[in-house]
């Protein structure tokens, strides 16, 4: 078989958003070109966007950290996109987005006016921007996947950033199991203490693949995500 | 923040000026004004209360369990937690606790996730969802299934490994005791009183829990 041909790749710059459709029976590769990045995410049924990322994608799988095997679940008990590939090690679905008074506060600001296009940008306002230009809105906001950044979780429940997780070249692959409306961004994530403003770009590629088989890394990752599968499959039925 | 926060309220419940038992598999909804004190009892003990609360000038600012969680950088909620929106506001903030603990990445129970997570025939049963469903459309005002969103489960444990996985333990809560929030600004809160009869969050016996309510308080 060899090495799927991709179908369109792009850079995202740092700090920059982006979103598309991704259609079912393709795969989206998301790499880390200089290590030490960040993607923030949420996804959308776009058939019917009411049907959205849910943090049921957590308590189904019994984790609080996604990884190869994961599968991120719709609030249907559907599967939106399983995670076939990670070389990062790990994406933190738990500890949200950035917003303009967390940017202010960190960073200080940096408006167009005298940054152009590298002013400082904020996880939220981002979303919420490229959210509005499909039609949603602030009441569709829901919580967010962080890409390439990991929280360690001590036996109190308390929660630290860990730094340098993603290496150059560490890459997550998605397989959109519907037609997915994907909303990503680069803006670095809320708990990176680093006292720079200095998010990193990502590089994307778009592959057609084949569906998920019986012995699928994802659908057998658990039971229920063979039953997350098997709703999945009957709702093209 | 850390460990198990065990925090008794100064308020007599005969002082409330509101007072309603929710029977188990039903929702609660009700507007909270800035001042009040809000108390949520498990009159028999680990019964599992999910909870969501909005801005009432404005329902697209809601509670948001990750923003929660960040800013006290801890999972748990408990005395001291104070409870974010979506747009960066101080809901409630928790001022009384004789649980403890408190899950907010459980989620709400629904059908279609049980589906999931027990079995494809369990689609029928009750969940949480129905009821913060229901309650939203009967609200009105325009909310609808695009406003339920991540919810705390009051009285229920989730712990989360050091290795990153989700566990649903037994409860800690037992009968009597009780949550209690100030709230910071005019709250809608929305509970269902969970019905979910496939795990232990309501030790397989849901049960009534009982809401309070008093005036703006001097304490």
């Amino acid at each position: 078989m060899g090495e799927p041909t991709i179908r369109w790749q792009e850079m995202v710059q740092p700090g920059a958003a982006w979103s598309h459709v991704l259609k079912r029976g393709t795969a989206l590769r998301i790499t880390d070109v200089e290590g030490g990045a960040n993607v923030g995410a949420i996804f959308y049924n776009f058939e019917c966007p009411a049907e959205r990322y849910n943090i049921d994608t957590l308590k189904a799988q019994h984790v609080a950290l996604l990884s190869k095997g994961c599968v991120l679940y719709s609030d249907m008990g559907r599967i939106l996109c399983s995670i076939v590939e990670d070389t990062a090690g790990g994406h933190d679905p738990i500890a949200g987005c950035s917003n303009a008074a967390l940017v202010k506060q960190k960073y200080g600001e940096s408006r167009y006016q005298d940054s152009r296009n590298d002013y400082y940008k904020n996880a939220r306002d981002s979303f919420l921007i490229e959210l509005e230009k499909w039609g949603l809105g602030p009441r569709d906001l829901v919580p967010n996947v962080n890409f390439f950044s990991r929280l360690h979780v001590d036996g109190d429940g308390n929660i630290a950033y860990q730094p340098a997780c993603s290496t150059p070249g560490s890459f997550v692959e998605l397989r959109a199991e519907m037609n997915v409306l994907t909303i990503l961004n680069t803006c670095q994530h809320p708990l990176d203490p680093s006292p720079k403003y200095q998010p990193k770009p990502v590089h994307l590629s778009i592959c057609n693949v084949p569906p998920p088989g019986q012995d699928d890394v994802c659908r057998t990752f658990r039971p229920e995500n063979g039953r997350g599968f098997t709703l999945t499959e009957r709702y093209f039925l | 923040m850390s460990g198990i926060n065990i925090v008794a309220s100064k308020l007599d419940a005969e002082e409330a000026t509101y007072r309603c038992v929710v029977p188990a598999g039903e929702p609660w909804i009700r507007e909270i004004r800035k001042g009040q004190y809000f108390r949520i009892v498990d009159l028999k003990g680990n019964q599992a209360a999910d909870t969501l609360f909005y801005n009432a000038h404005d329902y697209s600012d809601r509670y948001s369990a990750q923003d929660t969680i960040r800013e006290q950088k801890n999972l748990y909620l408990t005395t001291g937690t104070r409870l974010m929106s979506t747009a960066g506001n101080v809901l409630l903030t928790i001022v009384a606790d004789t649980c403890g603990r408190h899950d907010t990445l459980g989620g709400a129970c629904a059908a279609e996730s049980n589906m999931v997570r027990y079995a494809l025939e369990k689609r029928h049963m009750h969940a949480c969802r129905q009821s913060f469903v229901k309650a939203v459309m009967e609200w009105g005002r325009g909310m609808s299934k695009q406003d339920v969103t991540s919810n705390i489960n009051f009285f229920m444990n989730v712990p989360v490994t050091p290795e990153g996985k989700l566990t649903f333990e037994d409860g800690v809560s037992e009968p009597g005791k009780y949550v209690e929030m100030r709230a910071e600004m005019n709250v809608l809160a929305v509970i269902s009183n969970c019905p979910q009869l496939n795990n232990p969050c309501n030790a397989y016996n849901p049960t009534p829990i009982e809401v309070l309510i008093w005036e703006r308080q001097t304490l």
